[in-house]
């Protein structure tokens, strides 16, 4: 059977990318066609009207589609994830620059630099603007939830802007903006270019991540759960494929053609192996599961990651509460269907649902709690 | 029924697709349109502009920084919703499928936009065909040039007139399945490696 997925020229479309180049979509029966998109919100109308079957999607469309914030209300489910981490956030030079005076240094906790930050933020008069993807995005949230960690207000002391992963460089450039919140490989294409530097990989602000998802619409699940399943166990094998470091320089390259991700293969490569130059002129560092497509539970759809998204919702007033709101959030992620598809071939499959999610302030989500102020 | 005072705007990068719409919608008598091609200060743009309707193709990755801007109402004087009619995937879809994204200021009425939109759906759609019949009548030349090359091969080679080189060519690719231009583009390039 034919199944058509939308996708965005990003690392973590690796998963997608495999499952249909080297062959695990056809040994589970499955003709993969991927369709290369432009925008998220492309994405979202493509697999809202049926064009793509599933996609690659942000774990926050997902829930903003079923709660019909922002466009048409259709219910999404994420019965599976592409991975965990891969984002980071970076500045401009001359916000470095002006950072490292307030005490930032290269690689330093990230709460040493949303201090260095707040106090550049404190001496302006003109409001620094950053920029991410898409307002229902773990790129929003990880930046608003890493500046407010150093008491920047995101909504009234800096601009928080949209462009789209190819204009980041060259908006950084430009100067207009001084700094951004996107995946990998932009942020190193960023230092490579020698405009900017990485401040805080979002591992750092919140390990184990979450980040895009397989979507697709509840009634193309309930029409197809074979296909799904089958889906699901191709993209499994791929991603597992994808976490053995001899096969990254291969998938590096696959990635860098200009159908997939057009990016270069070393920048590539590096970021798979969880490597990340900082700054100009220094040595790639060695970081602890900074992109992790599979080892560590990465493609499990934890329902706790679709509450958290919920209560940024909240949080940064894109949607008003409404106590039917939590049970459609918790419906949109599926580890049922997760572990009926692939009991047979996975060991480690959670037993729980959720888990309490731990950030680099000490502050903690537990679902549970959350759901029973609510 | 068009409705004159209602202010559109289009986001196109594309100088031919725009201007067909714009036309489209002068000649059915909606007077306020501004086209946007560069993207540099869109929001600038959106809020002198003051939109009612806003259309932006789909092939522009700045669709992404549009629904931004009306996610966060400060930016724009109005509330603008993100389509239509939040139940009406129909209309969606053919805007999808022409190529066309939509945006409407909330609160106005759907038979307002319906017309505008069905002109916007007709005219991307005109356009994409137009767009293919320049990109197949490009490959037609091409062909063409290729089967006179082969043909001459041929000719020079086994010292035949015209018309039995194109029957040697036609003859190969109705034995083949393919297209004559195929096996014209195969015989050029064995020619040019055995050279």
């Amino acid at each position: 059977m034919k199944v058509i997925l939308g996708f965005m020229p990003l690392l973590d479309c690796a998963s997608l990318v495999v499952a249909a180049e080297r062959g695990f979509a056809a040994e589970e029966g499955l003709e993969l066609a991927l369709v290369r998109e432009t925008s998220w919100a492309n994405i979202r109308d493509r697999v809202v009207i049926g064009h793509f079957d599933a996609a690659h999607m942000l774990g926050p469309m997902t829930v903003a589609s079923t709660l019909g914030i922002g466009h048409v209300r259709v219910p999404v489910i994420a019965p599976f994830a592409l991975g965990l981490g891969g984002n980071a956030i970076t500045v401009s030079l001359r916000l470095w620059e002006q950072m490292t005076q307030e005490g930032a240094t290269v690689g330093a906790k990230p709460g040493v630099h949303a201090t260095a930050l707040e106090r550049v933020v404190l001496r302006r008069s003109e409001p620094l603007t950053f920029a991410m993807v898409y307002p229902f995005s773990c790129h929003n949230y990880e930046l608003r939830y890493w500046l407010a960690a150093g008491r920047i207000d995101p909504d009234k002391d800096v601009r928080l802007v949209v462009i789209p992963p190819p204009f980041l460089v060259d908006a950084l450039r430009a100067g207009q903006i001084d700094g951004f919140c996107v995946g990998e490989p932009w942020n190193s294409v960023a230092v490579q270019a020698g405009v900017g530097t990485i401040v805080v990989p979002t591992t750092a602000i919140w390990p184990s991540s979450p980040e895009k998802v397989l979507g697709c619409r509840l009634e193309w699940a309930q029409r197809h759960p074979k296909q799904l399943a089958a889906l699901m166990r191709a993209i499994y094998r791929a991603s597992r494929w994808c976490d053995q470091p001899e096969n990254h320089a291969e998938l590096a390259k696959l990635l860098a053609q200009p159908r997939y991700v057009g990016a270069p293969a070393d920048l590539l490569q590096q970021a798979l192996g969880s490597r990340l130059t900082l700054t100009t002129n220094t040595p790639a560092v060695q970081l602890e599961d900074f992109f992790t497509p599979s080892r560590h539970n990465a493609t499990f759809p934890w329902v706790s990651h679709a509450l958290w998204f919920y209560e940024q919702m909240l949080r940064w007033k894109q949607i008003e509460f409404a106590p039917n709101q939590v049970a459609a959030v918790r419906a949109t992620y599926r580890p049922d269907l997760y572990r009926a598809a692939l009991a047979s071939i996975s060991e480690d499959i959670p037993a729980d649902d959720t888990k309490i999610e731990r950030f680099f302030d000490g502050g903690a989500f537990d679902p549970q709690s959350f759901e029973t102020q609510r | 029924m068009s409705d004159p005072a209602l202010r559109i705007l289009l986001v196109d990068q594309n100088v031919t697709r725009a201007s067909i719409l714009e036309e489209g919608l002068r000649e059915a008598g909606y007077t306020h349109v501004s086209v946007v091609r560069d993207m540099q200060n869109l929001l600038r743009r959106i809020v002198d502009a003051d939109p009612d309707v806003i259309f932006i193709d789909l092939e522009n990755p700045n669709r992404d920084v549009l629904e931004q801007m009306f996610q966060v109402s400060r930016c724009v004087q109005r509330p603008i919703a993100m389509f239509v009619d939040h139940s009406d995937t129909d209309m969606i879809r053919a805007a999808v499928e022409s190529g066309v994204g939509a945006y409407v200021v909330d609160g106005l009425r759907k038979e307002r936009v319906k017309s505008i939109l069905d002109m916007a759906v007709s005219r991307f759609n005109a356009f994409s065909q137009l767009r293919d019949e320049l990109e197949r009548a490009k490959q037609e030349l091409e062909d063409r040039k290729i089967v006179e090359r082969a043909k001459g091969i041929l000719m020079k080679e086994r010292g035949i007139t015209e018309e039995a080189a194109y029957g040697l060519l036609r003859k190969a690719a109705m034995n083949e399945n393919r297209r004559v231009a195929e096996v014209a583009q195969s015989l050029v390039t064995a020619t040019r490696l055995l050279k």
